[in-house]
């Protein structure tokens, strides 16, 4: 059976860590970083890849655009 | 099953299923962290992309936190006097008709001084699209009172809540321009959640697409936040605008053409 795979990679630098990606994830894919980039902010970092489907959920809602979705069927 | 497929392998240009639309240019938004301005930008110029009408899009921004929209759109855009986009969008359609004009303003912009403008734009059925962002609160210049604010929500200007009979009540904008014979599709969205941006999208292109056939106004108000403004956390304002604003502010379509 094919399974669909994703993965994401996020613009650190310009994401602000406001979280929404976290909560729209169905995937609990997505965390945010106990990292800051150079404007402090706690940015958004893929922590459980292998969960991914690249529903692409996380970056329809991000206000920024900073996450990019990449999807292979595998 | 056995998976051993690495991210390396997935992360390929083949493979790319979303990125942000070139159409939004790479500066950063000047918007607060979770704030509906930033996904609303991100839609409208995803359509503009989708249609290929980059170069045919005028879009209108008035005060307001929407103010410094041309930095992040990379189409046309004119800045319009507080609360006058409705007006300066008409001359631009009037005299490029074949444009597509859109207005973008908030709620202190749209409900407050514009009152007059977004009416009679709309009552003489004028061929734009108004994007109206609604979070209940002048965000810009520090969470004041706006007329959309709801009974009973603290702003910078009613610190014990907006009480109704002294502040009046809270006004609808997209209820009263639904009642005009010039609007041709009215509707409210928001853009918190993945299946609402989608929502939204569909109905921003429809938008675009009536405006195409000389249809008149097409109206659509997103429910939005204000985390900032409102003193919240970004998801948590998304939770309290479910919780609060919704009920108010119902999502849905309030006028659609016959077809």
């Amino acid at each position: 059976m094919a399974k669909v795979r994703g993965a994401i990679v996020v613009d650190i630098e310009k994401c602000k860590g406001c979280g929404v990606c976290v909560v729209a994830c169905p995937a609990s894919v997505i965390e945010l970083s106990p990292n800051v980039n150079s404007k402090g902010y706690h940015y958004a970092e893929p922590v459980n890849h292998d969960a991914c489907t690249g529903c692409t959920n996380c970056a329809v809602v991000c206000p920024d655009g900073v996450i990019s979705v990449y999807r292979i069927k595998n | 099953m056995a998976d051993n497929i690495s991210i390396e392998e997935i992360i390929k240009p083949e493979n790319l299923v979303y990125a942000k639309t070139g159409v939004m240019t790479d500066n950063i938004t000047s918007y607060c962290p979770g704030c509906g301005h930033g996904t609303t930008h991100r839609i409208i110029a995803e359509i503009i992309e989708e249609m290929g009408i980059q170069s045919e899009t005028i879009g209108v921004a008035p005060v307001g936190c929407s103010v410094l929209m041309y930095n992040f759109m990379d189409i046309d855009i004119q800045q319009a006097a507080h609360g006058r986009a409705p007006a300066v969008a008409t001359a631009i359609k009037r005299l490029l008709p074949e444009k597509f004009v859109f207005t973008y303003q908030g709620d202190g912009d749209l409900a407050a001084i514009g009152t007059a403008e977004t009416i009679h734009a709309c009552n003489r059925g004028e061929n734009i699209l108004i994007v109206f962002i609604n979070n209940g609160i002048y965000g810009m210049t520090g969470g004041q009172m706006a007329p959309t604010t709801l009974e009973g929500m603290k702003s910078s200007t009613s610190p014990y809540g907006r009480d109704v009979a002294m502040m009046g009540n809270p006004l609808k904008m997209t209820d009263i321009v639904a009642t005009l014979p010039g609007t041709y599709y009215v509707t409210r969205q928001s853009v918190h959640k993945p299946g609402n941006v989608r929502k939204s999208k569909k109905a921003i292109r429809k938008a675009l697409e009536y405006q195409k056939l000389n249809k008149g106004t097409c109206f659509i108000e997103i429910v939005s936040n204000c985390p900032s403004g409102w003193k919240m956390e970004p998801v948590e304002s998304n939770e309290w605008m479910e919780k609060n604003m919704f009920p108010f502010y119902p999502l849905g379509d309030l006028k659609v053409p016959a077809e």
